[in-house]
């Protein structure tokens, strides 16, 4: 054997469904996902753009298998929550999330997180799959010194996302727990689909109504239950949805993804991730750097553009200002399906930050006309 | 999908269709089915010189950017307008939804491309 010999593909319990489904499978840091589900057999629809809309429409389902979980607990679980994540993990109630982060002491990203109370002095973390294992041993290591076991439970779990308006009367029909009672980013444990004691939140990447239930991950088990998902969504026109429209979902709802609008390098100032930040908790990791940065001030900041010229920006183009001065970077850039238009995310110097403020976007050696714009680019209608 | 048999293919999943000096060329199913949802079609003005090999467009999918090589060298005699507002056509039928027109320059070019068997058996083995 060649010690060379790059590692295959880590698998999700529903990677066989998936191609039997006929998604079309990609790596994702290291893990062999499907991207889209294109139209298949009996499903006359598909393709991200009608997964896209099936979410914002009526429902979707995905396998987010591949995100990780960490449960820590232990009489002094909360104050080595507190310690290693930026927001006030003491306001949570029992049964109640929190979108929250793993900083590093400069104040930067070790990950995006989102903390579960599951008990008295009981979390999980929710984490990013091409972060896992580096958050695990961070959360390791800030929980040293606590009186706290940390347990990584990510392979434990298949993880289901049913997002969309609809998510709530799919879901219902496969659980005796009443939904209406759940809500947005609150969790219960219930029966669903037979099986007792299913964790049941009330949140999702999508900047949609949802949920996300972690079922546990042997194969036939997470077939079974999908496919009862997608029975029960059948008279929603529920779709498959694959990691294209995640992205793109997360895009127009401006949720960030790692090592693009959070990563090791940018501060959560920089980010405007700033409401998820409680400096007046106590001490925790990070929070001197960012203290010292509120004090100077922000330099870059994360803006939201669309286009003036014909052209798609996409991650990683460079952002010039209008007399042809490179200012920065897109970090995510797509068509967004359920706007129509073309829209991307950028950080760009903080003068250049206003909105209606007309950038250029070099695409292939071209400079397309670009405009900030206010964001998120989508907001969930609110309920009548 | 079947890949007509009047065509001829490159190994980038163009095919052209030769009719007396006049080549039209487009992308293959398996092109389009491997792109996805196509968003935006970037395409030369007519007049301009295609040389074989050599990139003359793009065609953008939400997901992704994807080069067009032409499959022989020749002057683009015209362009499918009808793409600028409706790329989806390339997903819903890529073996009519034409992009441009050549006048062919070297006629000889065309037998080296494969023909549809061979591009069948190409796609076959790549996956």
């Amino acid at each position: 054997m060649a010690p060379t010999e790059v590692a295959a593909p880590r698998k999700t319990a529903l990677n066989a469904t998936h191609r039997q489904m006929g998604a079309r499978m990609v790596d994702f840091a290291g893990w062999d996902m499907p991207v889209e589900y294109p139209p298949h057999g009996d499903r006359k629809a598909g393709g991200l753009i009608a997964e896209h809309m099936a979410v914002r429409n009526s429902v979707g389902i995905f396998d987010v298998s591949h995100m990780g979980d960490i449960r820590v607990h232990g009489p002094e679980a909360l104050a080595a929550i507190q310690r290693m994540t930026m927001n006030d993990a003491s306001k949570l109630s029992i049964g109640q999330c929190q979108y929250s982060a793993l900083l590093y002491p400069e104040g930067t990203f070790v990950d995006d997180v989102i903390v579960h109370r599951l008990g008295e002095n009981d979390y999980l973390l929710v984490i990013n799959a091409g972060t896992r294992e580096k958050d695990v041993n961070w959360v390791v290591g800030q929980a040293d010194g606590f009186n706290c076991r940390v347990d990584n439970l990510s392979d434990n779990y298949t993880q289901i996302a049913i997002q969309g308006p609809n998510g709530v009367k799919v879901l219902q029909k496969l659980t005796d727990t009443d939904l209406s009672q759940v809500k947005f980013y609150w969790f219960t444990h219930g029966t669903v689909c037979g099986l007792p004691n299913t964790l049941i939140a009330r949140t999702g990447y999508t900047a949609e109504d949802g949920f996300e239930i972690y079922v546990p991950a042997d194969e036939a088990t997470s077939a079974r239950v999908w496919n009862e998902v997608m029975e029960a969504g059948k008279e929603f026109n529920v779709l498959p949805c694959g990691l294209g429209a995640r992205n793109t979902l997360r895009l127009e709802g401006k949720l960030p993804l790692y090592g693009h609008e959070i990563s090791e390098s940018i501060t959560v100032w920089e980010a405007g991730l700033d409401r998820f930040l409680k400096m007046d908790k106590g001490e925790f990791v990070g929070r001197t750097a960012l203290a010292e940065q509120k004090e100077e001030g922000i330099r870059r900041t994360l803006i939201g553009l669309e286009n003036i010229d014909r052209g798609i920006p996409r991650d990683g183009y460079k952002v010039f200002d209008l007399a042809g001065k490179e200012i920065g970077a897109v970090t995510s850039g797509s068509p967004a399906p359920f706007l129509k238009k073309n829209v991307a995310l950028a950080y760009v110097p903080v003068e250049l930050s206003a909105s209606d403020t007309e950038l250029n976007v070099e695409i292939r050696g071209q400079m397309v006309k670009c405009k900030v714009i206010p964001t998120p680019f989508y907001k969930r209608p609110k309920k009548a | 999908m079947a890949y007509p048999a009047d065509f001829k293919y490159t190994k980038e999943h163009e095919w052209i269709k030769v009719e007396g000096n006049t080549g039209t060329i487009g992308i293959t199913d398996h092109a389009q089915a491997a792109l996805g949802d196509i968003v935006f079609v970037e395409l030369p003005k007519v007049g301009a010189e295609l040389k074989a090999g050599s990139s003359f467009g793009t065609v953008e999918s939400v997901k992704a950017v994807s080069d067009l090589f032409a499959p022989v060298s020749g002057t683009v005699t015209e362009i499918n307008a009808d793409l600028a507002t409706s790329p989806e056509k390339v997903n819903s039928d890529a073996h009519t939804a034409w992009m441009v027109k050549v006048n062919l320059k070297n006629p000889s070019e065309v037998n080296g491309l494969l023909s549809s068997t061979d591009y069948d058996k190409f796609v076959a083995e790549e996956k």
